[in-house]
């Protein structure tokens, strides 16, 4: 059992194997992100009823806040994918860490233009220089920063070890964010949902949340394979196998 | 359905919202698709110049 999951790792080291094996993954995360986040918008848009301080604003939230932890979860996951290329080099590490930098990004904007939209109607401002809001903007710029680094190489492995230590040293925000509400008591509000312990928001209004958490998630891992195996073709364009795969008249892109 | 466009008189916030979320990842879609489709089309013009065979047909 063992040997077995140690050989299917190993496969996926290999470009080829990486490039067939997502492909044929794709499908079936993108048909799992249609139901999910086509339940969940149902439940937020048409079943939950409106908040009795916030009206019909907060139903705004139910893409925010998936918004905003995708945004951070992306960022630690391209940490662990960072650590992984400057230990032990693995290109599709390196790749996958390289291209979530922009997914990462998009979700940012997603969280930082929806929260403004939000904060009109419930606290009479779009923006304020708020702890949680700003130290989200800083990850927005790291993402940037971290594109346009990698970007500046050359040499695109080098420039993948060396946007890798950017990414290390830009980990340092992250609990800056997570904890912004607690130690800075500005503007923006406490979690209102928590793993340990009770959550205090409203259990109907759960639901389309978890809903749209984990179609984010599974988008995250679509958009990550679809970005991959791209760079990887792209990096290995004078290779037999993108000849034979990408070119091929057999097989579609 | 009015009702339900105007949310409460939130509905420019509500809707601007979900039209950004899915603006954004649209864009996150087909950057990658169009960069692969671009990638493939410079892959088989090469393969025919090596061949020597250039003809539209091979697109």
């Amino acid at each position: 059992m063992w040997q077995k999951i140690k050989v299917a790792f190993h496969k996926l080291g290999s470009p080829a194997y990486f490039y067939g094996f997502s492909g044929r993954l794709l499908p079936w995360l993108w048909i799992a992100f249609g139901g999910l986040a086509a339940w969940g918008l149902y439940q937020a848009l048409f079943v939950v009823p409106p908040d009795y301080q916030q009206g019909d604003s907060y139903r705004i939230l139910f893409i925010h806040v998936p918004s905003a932890w995708q945004a951070m979860m992306t960022y630690v996951t391209m940490s662990v994918l960072a650590v992984i290329t400057l230990v032990w080099r693995i290109r599709i590490a390196e790749i996958m860490a390289m291209v979530s930098a922009p997914i990462g990004a998009a979700f940012t904007l997603i969280c930082l233009t929806t929260g403004a939209l939000w904060g009109k109607p419930t606290w009479g401002t779009y923006w304020a220089w708020d702890a949680r809001l700003t130290s989200m903007l800083v990850l927005l710029f790291i993402y940037l920063g971290i594109m346009g680094l990698y970007a500046a190489f050359e040499d695109r492995r080098k420039g993948a070890r060396v946007a890798s230590v950017l990414i290390l040293v830009g980990l340092v925000n992250i609990p800056i964010i997570h904890f912004s509400v607690e130690w800075w008591t500005t503007l923006h509000q406490g979690a209102t949902i928590r793993l340990f312990g009770e959550s205090t928001m409203d259990p109907s209004m759960i639901e389309p949340l978890i809903y749209m958490t984990i179609a984010t998630k599974v988008l995250y891992a679509a958009l990550l394979l679809m970005r991959s195996r791209t760079e990887l073709a792209d990096q290995d364009r004078r290779r037999a196998w993108v000849r034979q795969r990408v070119a091929g008249s057999t097989a579609r892109g | 359905m009015s009702e339900f466009l105007e949310m409460g008189s939130h509905g420019f916030y509500v809707w601007t919202s979900y039209a950004i979320f899915f603006a954004v990842l649209a864009w996150q879609v087909c950057q990658p698709v169009a960069r692969h489709r671009r990638l493939r089309a410079q892959l088989i013009e090469e393969q025919a110049l090596r061949k020597g065979n250039y003809e539209d047909e091979a697109r």
